[in-house]
């Protein structure tokens, strides 16, 4: 069995074996090993030009990072959480996402900017933040987030071979998920989403945290007869439109699951897609369940925040399955 | 004081081999004087880019540019940064920067895309080892750290020299900049041209240090101040810089005392926050005179030069005015090129929708020529 921070740790320590160029460095990533050891052992092995520990300063560390890919390396840097990658917001938005554009094809920025991300792990504030939107509203970044232990080696082992910029999101509350692989393996190219689980009658569209929790709610609305499919996009950017709309097409029912405050968020830029493209197959409302839009509260709290299996059950309630309007538009006069 | 940080301390006064009026100043010097061949490439490099400055100027006015932001008066500092870099150095410039990428050999036209509107950068970078202009402020100087450690790591002996402006020693990245080049002995050196207002923001109001090379100290990068309208002492001063950086003993800050005799830009109006005065003190001081003064007296400077000289900047002027006067050849559908190395899908059906748009717009217009 091997968790997904140890499939996270092989995967840098394959790429650093595999190509001299690749560098990690961040806050505590060398003899700490990183705050949730994702980098454990790397500077033993490698030296401490290979995996190194830097000052305190996330936009210095993005932008020593975009001087590095300059200079001919392939940086790995690590955020420590979520929200204090928000220093580096002007670094990625105007530099890491806009200098192959800006100079037409002649400096192409190959680094990765990991960043675990999202709740579920009893956080305090400032720890728990899903700001994977705003990476994803930026042209010019990949914004890739594993589900799996097979797929957090494989997409990392991507990212870090692709001439593009890479936010690359890690869930958390995913990190001591545990599979059993006989041996970790790169299987599909960015912009390919997976089918995790096959069905005919709704389609549950999910990634990173959220698509252990689809999951489980599939087979716990198999008891009410529901048949649900889950895709996980594991890629946001690029995103696969071709498997989104070739399942909703077939079901005729979509119901978007993510965990961060869904106003204008990437599940709504997801619902948006689907019904722009399977409006004549829907019989019912593209409908999501989100976070909810408040700043992402104490953690004794945040069971009530997340998307659970309950509320997404509740959800498929309103899926229209007995030709039933929905009632939960009622002020607006119903879902009319 | 330990002697340590006293060392890392800029001098007192800013370095000057030139009186204002372009005798030799009184007062012994840490750094060696340029030699006179270095002055005179100087000298050239001023009156051309003067000339360059004075024309983008004019096509402003004339609609030819959306925006000039001049740099007259900053002459020394501009071509100084340039003249003391090697062909493999990098140089990482602003948007007030034109000057100095010309004096680095780029193509005025290709200088000037980013402000005429045709393109965000429109030279290649990686051949004349020339950052984009960065309008962001200080962003740049974190890329130049990086980009010289990289070059350090690789054992090229490059250096990297960086470009900002007073306002911008305020931004957190400069901060980070500094800190990240002294901890990894970074080869770059940071110019910092003070030139006394952000836009209309005076220097007062951005610090409270007796100096902006005092920011050094905190991080343990050694910094001079410099009167940066003095060719002299600026190239002394930045050629002492850059040795330090390629000598392996880290990062150099220097500060360049000087002034933006025009507006920030043409957008901007100064009388709002400044008086003639002032900025007459300062004609006084010009790079250019001052420099031709000391050359001349020691024989360095002829008027068969001047006179190349001024008219190789005529050249310049009527080839740029002749060359910006013509409306630029515009790809739209290159807006979707380089957003990645390869075209997502969704980027894929977006160009098909604007090319679309383009036949459509290009037919109704030969049926409208046709018509006519």
């Amino acid at each position: 069995m091997i968790t997904m921070a140890q499939a996270l740790n092989a995967a840098l320590g394959d790429a650093m074996a595999e190509d001299e160029q690749v560098v990690v460095f961040g806050e505590d990533v060398g003899a700490l090993g990183g705050v949730f050891r994702i980098t454990d052992g790397l500077t033993a092995k490698y030296g401490e030009d290979r995996c190194f520990d830097t000052p305190l300063a996330e936009s210095g560390i993005v932008g020593f990072a975009v001087g590095m890919a300059m200079g001919g390396f392939r940086p790995v840097v690590e955020m420590q959480f979520d929200a204090f990658a928000y220093p580096a917001f002007e670094q990625i938005a105007s530099h890491v996402a806009k200098t192959r554009n800006r100079t037409r094809g002649r400096v192409g920025l190959p680094l990765v900017i990991r960043i675990p991300y999202g709740g579920g792990i009893g956080g305090v504030e400032h720890h728990c933040d899903s700001s994977e939107a705003y990476y994803a509203h930026t042209p010019g970044l990949k914004v890739v987030t594993p589900a799996t232990v097979q797929d957090a080696y494989s997409l990392l082992r991507e990212a870090i071979d692709d001439p593009d910029p890479v936010v690359f999101m890690e869930p958390k509350k995913l990190y001591w998920s545990k599979a059993d692989i006989g041996r970790l393996a790169r299987t599909e190219p960015f912009g390919r989403a997976a089918v995790r689980r096959a069905g005919s009658d709704a389609t549950l569209i999910a990634y990173g945290p959220s698509v252990p929790v689809a999951l489980e709610t599939a087979e716990a609305a198999t008891q009410e007869g529901w048949d649900l499919e889950v895709i996980d996009l594991r890629t946001i950017v690029p995103f696969d439109d071709a498997t989104v709309t070739a399942s909703v097409r077939r079901t005729g029912r979509c119901v978007v699951v993510g965990e961060a405050a869904g106003f204008a968020g990437v599940g709504a830029e997801i619902a948006a897609r689907v019904q722009e493209r399977c409006f004549h197959s829907l019989a019912a409302p593209v409908l999501r369940v989100t976070g909810f839009d408040v700043p992402y509260p104490p953690p004794m709290l945040e069971h009530h925040h997340l998307p659970s299996v309950d509320r997404i059950l509740d959800t498929l309630d309103r899926l229209q399955r007995d030709d039933l309007p929905d009632t939960r538009f009622l002020a607006l006069g119903g879902a009319a | 004081m330990t002697g340590l940080a006293q060392a890392l301390l800029p001098s007192a006064e800013p370095v000057r081999f030139l009186t204002d009026e372009g005798a030799v100043a009184k007062g012994r010097h840490r750094h060696p004087v340029p030699d006179p061949g270095l002055l005179r490439r100087a000298y050239r490099a001023m009156v051309v880019g003067r000339r360059f400055d004075a024309q983008a100027t004019a096509l402003t006015k004339q609609g030819r540019l959306a925006v000039y932001p001049s740099s007259h008066g900053q002459e020394a500092c501009q071509v100084g940064s340039v003249l003391v870099l090697s062909e493999g150095d990098w140089f990482f410039p602003t948007y007030r920067e034109s000057v100095a990428l010309v004096t680095r050999g780029i193509d005025p036209v290709e200088v000037l895309s980013l402000l005429r509107g045709d393109a965000h950068c429109g030279y290649d970078p990686v051949r004349h080892h020339v950052a984009p202009q960065c309008t962001p402020l200080a962003t740049q100087s974190v890329h130049a750290a990086g980009l010289a450690y990289a070059e350090r790591r690789v054992g090229t002996g490059r250096v990297a020299l960086v470009c900002v402006g007073d306002g911008a020693t305020s931004e957190g990245d400069f901060h980070e900049a500094l800190n990240f080049a002294a901890v990894f002995k970074a080869p770059v050196v940071f110019l910092v041209q003070n030139n006394h207002y952000a836009i209309s923001v005076p220097l007062e109001r951005q610090t409270a240090a007796p100096s902006l090379a005092y920011k050094g100290i905190g991080y343990g990068v050694p910094s001079e101040r410099v009167d940066g309208n003095d060719p002299v002492a600026v190239l002394a001063v930045l050629t002492s810089a850059v040795e330090h950086a390629r000598s392996g003993q880290g990062p150099y800050l220097v500060e360049a005392h000087t002034y933006r005799l025009e507006s920030h830009t043409n957008a901007d109006d100064a009388s709002r926050y400044r008086t003639d005065d002032e900025a007459e003190k300062w004609r006084r001081r010009d790079p250019i005179a001052r420099l031709a003064r000391y050359l001349r007296r020691r024989g360095h400077l002829t008027d068969a030069d001047t006179a190349a000289w001024s008219a190789e900047a005529e050249e310049l002027a009527a080839d740029l005015r002749a060359r910006m006067n013509a409306d630029p050849e515009l790809a739209p559908l290159g807006m979707f090129d380089h957003v990645y190395s390869a075209p997502t899908p969704q980027l894929t059906e977006q160009r098909e929708v604007l090319r679309v748009e383009l036949s459509a717009e290009r037919a109704a217009d030969e049926a409208e020529e046709a018509l006519t």
